[in-house]
């Protein structure tokens, strides 16, 4: 069976809690709960969460994770922004690309707890309000897509794209977005989309 | 249940899809984005034997795992009815649940077969607990190897001859060409994962959110197999992620999911992981081919003969169209063909965008561009005198047929003339430069689809169907069919799509959406307009005293064509009449007797220029055309980006992808995205397109033929052509690599 490449393993992480985290908190927690711990499912993963602190798509969030667990599917499972989507699960094809402090991750290769403190911006938070960010109108306007559930990543990356200054030709703007597959094959539309999102004199 | 999503026409470019905004802001839902309260995780455990039977599982550590909520394999899996319909009725016999059964028996088919199912509270922790599933097996030797297997021919299973004149008639042109081709495993590998979510309410009602190109078909294969009537059974695709073929039949993760969700009375979502997109929702099958065409001097064929064998599994036929193109795409009086399966210990293959012809053009396309050469002759050219007038086969007249005219323009934009007719002779750069075409076909028809309108006094149209649209943009083009017949603005028309509760509609494949859909759109359209005509010139109306025929509609108006300036509209006039809206459901379907009179298809023609280094091997595409005549485009844009997205495909094909099956084990080696290589934005250039955009004046109202497959099938043989021109090495193994070129 697959394991999810950064699962922490389970066990292990289990035990330390017990004997650990769980007893080292022992003065304050009455042994009934500890031992209760040691026994059910509940009581021993609120022990293993992880409290968080993110800014996520300009608001502050405060959340509760499992080790293992990707910055991805804490977005998706645990906040609802089901807009990030999961295309491989290993870094492969780009559809999970978020911006973590301003530059693009595949958010499927980083823990969230490695994410604590960190600014994160998904296709939910490009748009102010009803406006459409400019690579959002570019994409409609240039047809860059098809099925959709790509785009939210090639459009993150299209974003980065442009701020980092790699969108200076059509060759230069390929070879950057080429951690982003596109399997009904939009790209010739998305280089015209960013081409025209960057020379549109609009701040990106 | 989430909030109805409608695909409303945005105020900008009439153009643009209609559920663009709901794409690039991420608001669009696909099947995985749903989550239904105290939804519950479900994770595969697969086979880790190719051939044999699981002898005895051991649960006992995964069982105790933090969160796990259910083990299923055969041993608690409870009686599926639609598992073994026949034991309580023999007259049910081949009305089963189609393909590999989930946890029916110990059985192990193929490597990577799912054998066992852990639910638990967490996605992380039903992966965790997969993990720790151990099963002991009974083996048996297995048969993987492709290559080695195709020999025996007491291994195949005939699937079809066709002969008109003589046999093997190739033998006697003055000139002719014989060859083999081999195509390796290709897979679908959309983007998004194959998913499915299941909701039971009590034991008679199931709710799903499946990634279906056919939530009707999945409907009724989900009722049959659970003994429920099909009313009780609700699924729900409002987006699809791609497809390209994997998602027109239901899997057996589909029913997996649902026995789950019985199982753990919680709703449950199974989503497959990338490496069991290669093993669990089909693949284009790996194929053999030997095709041998003659001609005259002059160029006029004399005979073609081709023969195809392609793989299946051990547990269930599939069988493609893989010479049909040889048939009748050209004129030809003497044609033969065979085809034959081989079963190997590998999972079942289906259907992948231009099944069948898009294996069978690589093959028929090169050996034409080879004969080419053999008389001294443009390849257009010979494909020009070998033009059918009529269907060769059935010798029925075309509906319609522009190919000649994507020739022509093809050849306008590629820069056809400054091809050589002798390979190596162009460098550019230090690049071996070389053009080459190849041409493509597909079945065009129209099914049956039912569309309900609801037409509202403030000039709104809801068009409500259960198809579901994998990418292409059927909405969009729905919505621009609705648009012409009423002549209202596209942003006041919505297409409600992806849900069983809707009228049925077709599953989207084989080019016929546009059509099956389009012909019902268009019926319900014009009833529509015969309704409120009919409401304008009522006594007491606004036009009393007037006959339909002296009034038009326009821009969401219907005025008098003698005074222009006496209008009212649509929506008042829905107003006036008193009634809340205007209400039809109409069903449409094929017209057999159009059928019987008429052959129907698209075709196409790519043209490609490469470049490529000889030291390296390294191939470079300059520049893609792609041409064709799918009959009337309604939707350009759309279908532009469809045209490109299939010449992508086609890129893969020719150049990058090959799903490699490990001839021991059947194991796929390269089961990942980093390892089977798809086209990427550094490999694509420039596409230009182009169609005749003519009418077919039969196939249905709108005269459209489709191109979802015509933008693949012979494409890949462009290629594998320019590499010819350019090197003159003729390769006939796909994808083709440097390392054959240096």
């Amino acid at each position: 069976m697959e394991k999810h490449d950064h699962s922490c393993p389970g066990n292990s992480r289990r035990e330390f809690i017990k004997k650990s985290t769980a007893l080292t908190a022992i003065s304050m927690t009455p042994a009934a709960i500890v031992k209760a711990g040691e026994n059910h499912e509940a009581i021993a993963s609120f022990f293993e969460k992880t409290p968080l602190q993110m800014e996520v798509n300009g608001k502050a969030v405060q959340v509760l994770v499992d080790p293992g667990v990707s910055l991805l599917d804490m977005l998706r499972e645990q906040l609802g922004l089901t807009g990030t989507k999961k295309g491989c699960d290993q870094g492969h094809c780009g559809a999970c690309i978020v911006h973590v402090d301003d530059k693009r991750v595949n958010s499927c290769l980083t823990e969230a707890v490695d994410n604590n403190g960190k600014k994160i911006t998904t296709i939910e938070g490009l748009a102010s309000g009803d406006k459409l960010h400019p690579v959002q109108e570019a994409f409609i306007k240039h047809d860059a897509f098809q099925c959709g559930y790509c785009t939210p990543g090639q459009i993150m990356s299209a974003v980065t794209c442009i701020r980092e200054g790699q969108a200076g030709s059509e060759t230069e703007i390929r070879e950057y977005m080429s951690d982003n597959i596109c399997r009904c094959g939009a790209y010739p539309n998305i280089v015209a989309a960013i081409l025209e999102a960057k020379n549109s004199g609009q701040k990106i | 249940m989430d909030k109805e999503k409608l695909y409303t026409a945005t105020a900008g470019d009439d153009d643009d899809r209609v559920d663009g905004i709901e794409k690039v802001t991420g608001r669009a839902k696909y099947t995985a984005d749903h989550h239904p309260e105290n939804m519950a995780y479900a994770v595969f455990v697969t086979s880790t034997i190719t051939r044999g039977a699981v002898k005895n599982f051991i649960l006992s550590e995964a069982r105790n795992a933090p969160g796990v909520l259910e083990i299923i394999t055969h041993l608690n899996c409870p009686p599926i009815p639609g598992f073994r319909p026949w034991a309580k009725d023999p007259a049910k016999k081949g009305f089963e649940w189609r393909g590999l059964k989930p946890f029916d028996t110990n059985l192990v088919y193929y490597y990577g077969q799912p054998i066992a199912l852990v639910i638990a509270s967490t996605w992380e922790k039903a992966v965790n607990a997969a993990a720790l599933v151990k099963a002991d097996y009974i083996t048996e030797e297995a048969e993987t190897d492709f290559e080695k297997f195709r020999k025996e021919p007491g291994k195949l299973k005939p699937s079809g001859e066709y002969k008109r004149g003589e046999a093997d008639a190739y033998k006697q042109a003055d000139v002719f060409v014989e060859n083999e081709y081999h195509m390796p495993v290709e897979t679908h590998n959309p983007i998004e994962l194959h998913a499915t979510i299941a909701i039971w309410e009590g034991n008679e009602k199931l709710t799903v959110y499946d990634k279906s190109q056919g939530p009707k078909g999945t409907q009724s294969e989900l009722a049959r197999n659970f003994g429920l009537e099909e009313k009780n059974v609700r699924v729900i695709t409002k987006y699809l992620g791609g497809a390209f073929g994997s998602s027109l039949r239901s899997w057996p993760h589909v029913a997996a999911a649902c026995i789950a969700a019985k199982m753990v009375k919680r709703p449950v979502r199974l989503q497959l992981t990338r490496r069991q997109m290669f093993t669990m929702v089909g693949y284009r099958p790996m194929s053999w081919q030997k095709i041998a065409i003659g001609a005259m001097k002059d160029g006029k064929l004399t005979g073609i003969t081709h023969h195809a064998i392609s793989n299946t599994s051990r547990y269930e036929d599939f069988r493609e169209g893989i010479v049909n193109a040889s048939q009748y795409l050209y004129d030809c009086p003497n044609v033969n063909t065979s085809y034959k399966i081989l079963p190997l210990d590998i999972n079942t293959p289906t259907w992948m965008r231009g099944p069948g012809e898009a294996s069978g053009a690589f093959a028929l396309e090169c050996a034409l561009d080879e004969l080419a050469y053999k008389l001294n002759m443009d390849p257009v050219e010979l494909r020009i005198i070998n033009h059918a007038e009529l269907h060769p086969v059935s010798k029925l007249p075309w509906s319609s047929k522009f190919l000649k005219e994507c020739y022509d323009k093809g050849r306008e934009l590629v820069g056809w003339s400054k091809r050589a007719t002798t390979p190596r002779s162009i460098t550019e750069e230090g690049k071996l430069i070389g053009y080459g075409m190849g041409g493509g076909v597909f079945g065009a028809s129209r099914g049956n689809a039912t569309v309900k309108a609801v037409f509202t006094g403030e000039g709104k149209l809801t068009l409500y169907s259960a198809v579901s649209d994998m990418g292409p943009g059927t909405a969009t083009a729905m919505v621009n069919i609705a648009a012409d017949v009423l002549e209202i603005p596209v942003a006041k028309i919505s297409f409600l799509l992806g849900d069983t509760e809707f009228p049925p509609g077709p599953t989207q494949g084989g080019s016929t959406t546009t059509s099956t859909m389009g012909t019902a759109v268009n019926l319900v359209c014009e009833m529509l307009k015969t309704q409120l005509l009919e409401l304008a010139t009522q006594p007491t109306a606004w036009f009393s005293g007037m006959t339909t025929s002296d009034l038009a509609f326009t821009n969401g108006y219907v005025y008098s064509k003698n005074d222009g300036t006496k209008k009212i509209s649509l929506g008042d006039l829905v107003k006036a009449s008193g009634k809340p809206q205007l209400e039809i459901i109409k069903e449409s379907g094929p017209d057999p007797a159009v059928r019987s009179k008429y052959a129907m298809n698209s075709f196409s023609a790519h043209f490609v220029k490469v470049a490529i280094d000889p030291a390296t091997g390294a191939i470079e595409l300059k520049k893609v055309v792609c041409t064709g005549d799918g009959g009337k485009i309604v939707s350009p844009k759309t279908a532009r980006s469809q045209m490109i997205g299939g010449a992508v495909g086609g890129i893969g094909m020719a150049l990058t992808e090959e799903a490699l099956v490990d001839t021991k084990t059947g194991k796929y080696l390269n089961d990942t995205l980093g390892s089977y290589i798809v086209p990427r934005h550094r490999d694509v250039p420039f596409i230009d397109t182009w169609f005749p955009d003519k009418p077919d004046p039969v196939i249905n109202p709108m005269g459209s033929k489709g191109v979802g497959e015509i933008a693949l099938v012979g494409f890949a043989a462009a290629v594998a052509n320019a590499v010819f021109n350019a090197t003159g090495k003729r390769i006939t193994s796909l994808p083709i690599k440097p390392s054959m070129l240096k």
